[in-house]
């Protein structure tokens, strides 16, 4: 694991404009319009994505009053590294670990599919991607976290299943 | 004296307070010390034989003893604080107490007892001077403070405060020194925040005693300012909750120390400077406040020798944080710094003298002069950087804090900067390509100000103004060719940031006092004249119709406010006519809805203006009535529609404010009812039906704000004209007939009328009135049902010729047909209203339900016993099913049937909830309190039992749980949860029932609201818990309610409550749950997704295995 990844100087990119969501009792709200599953459905996603990184490095508790920007501004994660088609009932996520090296890929990926599956209707395929070139193992990695008997097997071990719980609770709240 | 009785108390009592085992508790002793306090104080005992009875405690060699002992006299002394003793008395017992101080294991009494006794007033006995100073002796040799306690503390720092406050020649007469030695050592290393407190106010004390040339001070002056100085800024490490409001205090505390004597000054200005340049924004804050507050009370030399070094940090400050926006005239909201900054520079400059002037240090400022040379360069706003318009702004604000500084300031600022300025706008405007979008903004910019300084020179309480100095003379010079560029720009820009600026301009131009010469009369009608022409020719550019108008408001109120009776005359001629031309041209190029903001706007300024206006606005209100009742036209009704609104959202509430409440809201509504009497003939086909709601608002809100007496006369003048038409004259028969347009207008005006009236009001026909209103009621008439509700909500109790059971008797009499059967009991039945023509049965038979609705509400709210009869009605019609046999052959279709009955379902709910039309507080309704609950307590018991028993079919069901939905969800949480038991059952099954029907799905989403109230509540969940499968089946077939959103939001918020119950209740279901909630993770709403995820984690989470994933 790698120390704390304090960037002094980070590149600040600009929010996203995001389309503006309709409410009961807005005149455009329509009750029966269905709204896709999009990437905006991911926007919690991403953020606990962060928060959990930080807290797999031990930073979690650092707060930076010197950087108030939000994570996605530092483009930590966006939300082109996760694509979904909800006709084809499709998600693919793209990762970045933090280091070549770093030995907590398999697991960090395990809990981003945890996490998925738990929040995505059943009639998703979901896939799990390290971005190419970040890692040292990437096809093994790939193959493990896609391998559905690999997965099943992983969570069959009460260790791992309370590591994952343990990692995703904060995302719940 | 006392007799034997009286003193063993006093021993008990004594002992009790002593004693400090554990036998007694600190209630007990306190008690005891009450009740010694007031023997003393009705004089059962006096205070020598007290003394003489605690000879023991006061004197024994146990130190914990002797320590409560002196505790307990010098206690007793605090609470007899204004109870007159003897001299002799209180010398012995000073005497005592102050050597008790070198008793350092008995302290606490002996520091209470002196600080009780020298806080004596001098009526009732206080201490002398020699006395005092044997305190201080005491105390200096005595004490060692900063090894005591923290109680021990505060106590020390309090005698001495009190030395210094109440004994200052005895302090005096001490050697000096030594005095402020004790001080110092006193209170060096401090850290405790409330004697932090003391000891700041005793240091501002003591400098306050001691006059400046007082050589001891000066030579501890150092010392003290060390020891000051180490707490500033101040800043707590561990923050608390409600540190914030102490550090302000504290911070405070410490500011009136440093100020408190000039010796300090060669000490405080060094550091403060120091502080100034450190990176925390709150100690920069903190040092510009202090900088401004010592200013007042230093002799100033120290900070003479520092200016350089001040203003550059200063100019630091103000160029790095002002914002880019170039807005004149704002300070920076949210840029306390820069705020605090400015402050320090006028402060500054307003304490320049002669030789040494900070002012000249500014304007020779290399910054400031390469700004204000380069402004040629900011030609265009757009181009500007932000870095130069952050500068920009800088040195625009910096010149206008100096130059609002003095007069001398703004002289000598005007004079070296000033006619640079307009020459440079003028040189623009003189060029005949600067259409490439306006002068120079630059110097447009720095020239308004400048200006806005001007104006916060000028007050308009002074009568003469220094018509001599300079800056007067040269505003007076360059005043034309300013307003005459200022003009040029602001009809040619577009855009928004140059108007915008030139309307600031010109406004403040205008706002100097009439008598202020340099701004002539004539310029300032030459610009009322230029705004009023924007308004009537530019309002397509709405933000610059805006700014002006709101330039000529301020002008407007500003007049008023100096009561500046030459330039009202103008404005009058200038603006107010031209406005009020406007309204009744018929110009139609400018939209009639800027036109009435405008007229609106401005009228609100003065009384004057605002009365002519409303005579304006009655003339053409009622131009446009006509004109659109003669014809239909539609451009009139729209007209008169803005108008109405305008008169009710603006002009009406204007007036409440002010408190003239009567006059003018009577003179419209009769202006109103004359019309109407004037127009006999009506074009037939006019379907406006939002004009006579908007006209039937303003009618219920003029006449609601008027008093009893021009109500009675709008009520007479309205009553006449209805009963002059024909169709309105009683006649038994009840047939109903199609009203004319007028006849409709008249009969829903008059319905204002009523629901407007105060109770008090009287009217001397009210028979007459209930009758005509009842006809039109029968007429399906639904205003007319308002009016019914509110008729009986205020009739007075005690009419002499007119009670309200009568009335209530007519109005049954007249609806509903009354059988007994036998039993006596009067059972009603839809069959029971009275219908006369079957054409028109449901119509009517609607309107009437509707209408006693509105009677129950009026009577349930003013608590009439009556309302029980009405309550009967409905609940009988019901529970009888409906399927009586139809004895008059008006309801026929078991539809029609089906409808009333869901009629009568739906008054529950106007019986319960609040409404805008009626029967509130504006409109005078009487309300007791807590009538939902009484009705709540009538009805829920009939529906519940009804509900419980009846096998009737499904329709009818649903009706009845209509009803007692509607009944629920108005009635307040408290009043549920105390009947939660019996009504979870219930309430779960009206949900299930009332599903089944897209028309339910508000009364569903309002009663699973209730339901969640109750899951949240602790007491609610213990109900819960008894039906918790019920609950749980019904929330989980609500997920998937396809009708509305947030019922299935709300569902699934419920189930995350529940997941929370006693897991020995909820586990079973824990499958079930799960089951539904990942179905509804594919919901088309992504709101509900997301509480379906956080639900079903909750749901997993609840037991140690995890999903099944």
């Amino acid at each position: 694991m790698s120390p704390a990844l304090i960037n002094a100087n980070p590149v600040v990119y600009e929010k996203k404009e995001r389309p503006v969501r309709t409410r009961p009792g807005d005149a455009a709200f329509d009750e029966y319009a269905t709204e896709l599953i999009d990437q905006l459905e991911f926007d919690c996603i991403c953020i606990w994505f962060v928060l959990f990184l930080m807290f797999l490095h031990h930073i979690r508790d650092i707060k930076d009053p010197e950087h108030p920007y939000s994570l996605e501004e530092l483009k930590v994660i966006t939300e082109d590294a996760v694509e979904v088609d909800d006709k084809r009932s499709y998600v693919r996520v793209t990762f970045t670990p933090t280091v070549e090296h770093c030995s907590m890929a398999t697991i960090i990926g395990l809990c981003l599919r945890v996490k998925l599956m738990r929040s995505l209707p059943s009639r998703f395929k979901v896939d799990i991607k390290v971005a190419p070139g970040t890692h040292a193992t990437e096809d093994a990695v790939n193959k493990q976290l896609n391998d559905k008997e690999r997965v099943a097997a992983a969570l069959e071990n009460p260790n791992l299943v309370d590591m994952v719980d343990e990692c995703l609770t904060p995302s719940f709240e | 004296m006392g007799d034997s009785t009286t003193i063993n108390r006093v021993i008990k009592h004594i002992e009790t307070y002593v004693d400090s085992s554990s036998s007694t508790s600190p209630s007990q002793q306190d008690a005891s010390l009450d009740a010694l306090a007031k023997l003393l104080l009705n004089d059962i005992i006096t205070l020598e034989l007290l003394v003489r009875e605690m000879e023991m405690y006061l004197t024994t060699t146990d130190n914990i003893i002797r320590a409560r002992g002196i505790l307990l006299l010098a206690e007793l002394l605090t609470r007899l604080s204004s109870k007159p003793l003897e001299n002799k008395t209180i010398h012995s017992l000073i005497g005592f107490f102050a050597d008790r101080l070198s008793d350092w294991r008995a302290l606490r009494g002996a520091l209470v007892g002196c600080l009780a006794l020298m806080r004596r007033k001098i009526g009732v006995g206080a201490i002398s001077g020699s006395d005092a100073n044997a305190v201080a002796q005491s105390f200096m040799q005595n004490l060692q403070v900063q090894s005591l306690g923290q109680h021990d503390r505060k106590l020390c720092f309090e005698i001495l405060e009190c030395l210094i406050d109440s004994y200052p020649d005895t302090v005096m007469s001490m050697e000096e020194d030594e005095f402020v030695y004790v001080i110092c050592e006193a209170i060096d290393g401090e850290k405790d925040p409330q004697c932090l407190l003391l000891t700041f106010r005793l240091v501002e004390r003591l400098a306050q005693l001691y006059p400046e040339s007082s050589t001891s001070l000066a030579s501890y002056a150092e010392d003290l300012f060390n020891i000051l100085g180490s707490y500033f800024p101040i800043h707590f490490t561990h923050p608390k909750g409600e540190d914030d409001l102490k550090r302000e205090e504290l911070s405070r505390a410490l500011m009136l120390a440093f100020a408190s004597t000039p010796l300090f000054e060669p000490f405080a200005i060094p550091l403060l400077l120091e502080k100034l340049s450190s990176s925390l924004p709150s100690a920069k804050i903190e040092s510009l406040k202090y900088l401004s507050y010592c200013m007042d009370n230093y002799r100033g030399n120290e900070i003479q020798e520092q200016h350089e070094t001040l203003w550059s940090s200063l100019k630091d400050i103000v160029l790095t944080s002002a914002p880019s926006s170039l807005t004149v005239g704002s300070g920076y909201q949210d840029n306390k710094v820069a705020d605090e900054a400015l402050v320090l520079v006028q402060k500054l400059i307003k304490q320049d003298k002669d030789p040494v002037s900070f002012l000249k240090l500014i304007l020779k400022d290399v910054d400031v002069s390469m700004t204000l040379n380069n402004l040629s360069n900011y030609s265009n706003h757009d181009d500007i950087t932000v870095k130069d318009k952050q500068r920009l702004n800088a040195v625009g604000r910096i010149l206008h804090v100096s130059a609002a500084a003095s007069v001398a300031s703004c002289n000598s600022i005007f004079q070296s900067v000033f006619s640079e300025l307009v020459n440079g706008l003028q040189s623009v405007m003189q060029e005949k390509d600067y259409a490439s979008g306006g002068p120079k903004f630059g110097y447009l910019y720095v020239c308004v100000e400048l200006l806005a300084a001007c104006s916060t020179l000028v007050k308009p309480a002074e009568i003469t103004y220094h018509d001599k100095e300079t800056w007067c003379t040269m505003l007076h010079s360059f005043g034309p060719i300013l307003t005459c560029s200022f003009v040029k720009t602001m009809k040619e820009s577009t855009h928004d940031i140059y108007t915008h600026t030139v309307v600031m301009g010109l406004q403040i131009l205008a706002s100097f006092p009439g008598n202020f010469l340099p701004v002539s009369k004539s310029t300032f009608e030459e610009i009322l004249v230029e705004f009023t022409s924007i308004i009537v020719l530019k309002f397509n550019n709405a933000s610059a119709w805006r700014s002006v108008l709101n330039a000529l408001v301020e002008i407007g109120s500003l007049i008023k406010k100096s009561d500046d009776f030459e330039k009202m005359a103008s404005f009058d001629v200038i603006v107010v006519e031209r406005m009020l031309a406007l309204l009744s041209s018929d110009d139609l190029s400018m939209p009639f809805s800027l036109k009435v903001e405008a007229v609106s706007k401005i009228g609100m300024t003065n009384l004057k203006y605002m009365l002519k206006i409303v005579q304006e606005l009655n003339t053409t209100i009622s131009t446009n009535l006509q004109k659109y009742w003669l014809g239909g036209n539609s451009k009139s009704a729209e007209h008169a529609m803005l108008l109405l609104e305008c008169y009710v959202e603006k002009v009406l509430p204007w007036f409440q404010n002010i408190g003239d409440t009567d006059n003018v809201p009577m003179h419209f509504a009769l202006k109103i009812w004359n019309v109407i009497e004037d127009n006999t003939l009506f074009c037939d086909s006019l379907n406006e039906k939002k004009l006579l709601e908007t006209a039937m608002n303003g009618m219920k809100h003029a006449v609601a704000s008027c008093s009893e007496e021009s109500q009675s006369m709008i009520l007479d003048k309205a009553f006449s004209i209805l009963s002059s038409n024909m169709s309105f004259q009683l006649n038994e028969s009840m047939q109903r007939a199609e009203f004319s347009c007028r006849e409709e207008w008249i009969i829903s005006l008059f319905d204002s009328v009523i629901i407007a009236l105060r109770p008090k009001t009287q009217g001397k026909n009210t028979k007459e009135i209930l009758q005509i209103i009842m006809r039109a009621l029968s007429n399906g008439h639904i205003p007319s049902a308002h009016a019914l509700g509110s008729l009986f909500n205020k009739m007075p109790n005690d009419m002499q010729y007119f009670s309200l059971e009568e009335a209530m008797d007519i109005t049954f009499n007249k609806y509903i047909v009354r059988f007994s059967n036998g039993d006596g009991d009067n059972e009603m039945g839809v069959s029971n209203l009275r219908l006369s023509n079957v054409n028109y049965g449901l119509v009517t038979s609607h309107a009437i339900i509707v209408g006693l609705a509105w009677v129950g509400k009026g009577l349930l709210m003013r608590g009439h016993e009556k309302v029980k009869d009405v309550i009967k009605f409905f609940l009988n019609f019901l529970i009888s099913n409906g399927h009586r046999p139809i004895s008059n052959g008006s309801i026929s279709s078991p539809e029609d049937c089906q409808d009333l009955m869901s009629a009568v379902a739906d008054s529950f709910s106007i019986i319960m909830s609040d409404s805008e039309a009626c029967l509130n507080r504006n409109l005078h309704a009487t309300i007791k309190p807590l009538y939902k609950q009484r009705l709540f307590n009538m009805v829920m018991p009939i529906l519940l039992s009804s509900i419980v028993k009846s096998d009737s079919p499904m329709p009818h069901k649903s009706m009845m749980h209509r009803a007692l939905a509607h009944v629920i969800s108005n009635t307040p949480l408290s009043a549920i949860l105390g009947e939660a038991k019996k009504l979870i059952p219930l309430m779960v099954d009206g949900l299930m029932i009332l599903s089944e029907d897209v028309q339910n799905r508000d009364i569903v989403y309002n009663l699973l609201l209730v339901l969640s109230g109750i899951l949240t509540d602790k007491n609610g969940q213990e109900v819960i818990v008894e039906n918790t499968h019920m609950v749980i089946m019904c929330l989980t077939k609500l997920v998937f309610y396809k009708h509305m959103m947030l019922v299935r939001e709300t569902a699934i918020q419920c189930l995350t409550a529940m997941s929370e119950l006693p897991y020995a209740s909820v586990y079973r279901f824990r499958l079930e749950v799960l089951k539904a909630l990942s179905r509804a993770l594919d919901d088309p709403k992504r709101s509900v997704r997301q509480e379906a995820v956080r639900c079903r984690q909750a749901w997993a989470s609840i037991s140690s295995r995890s999903l099944h994933i």
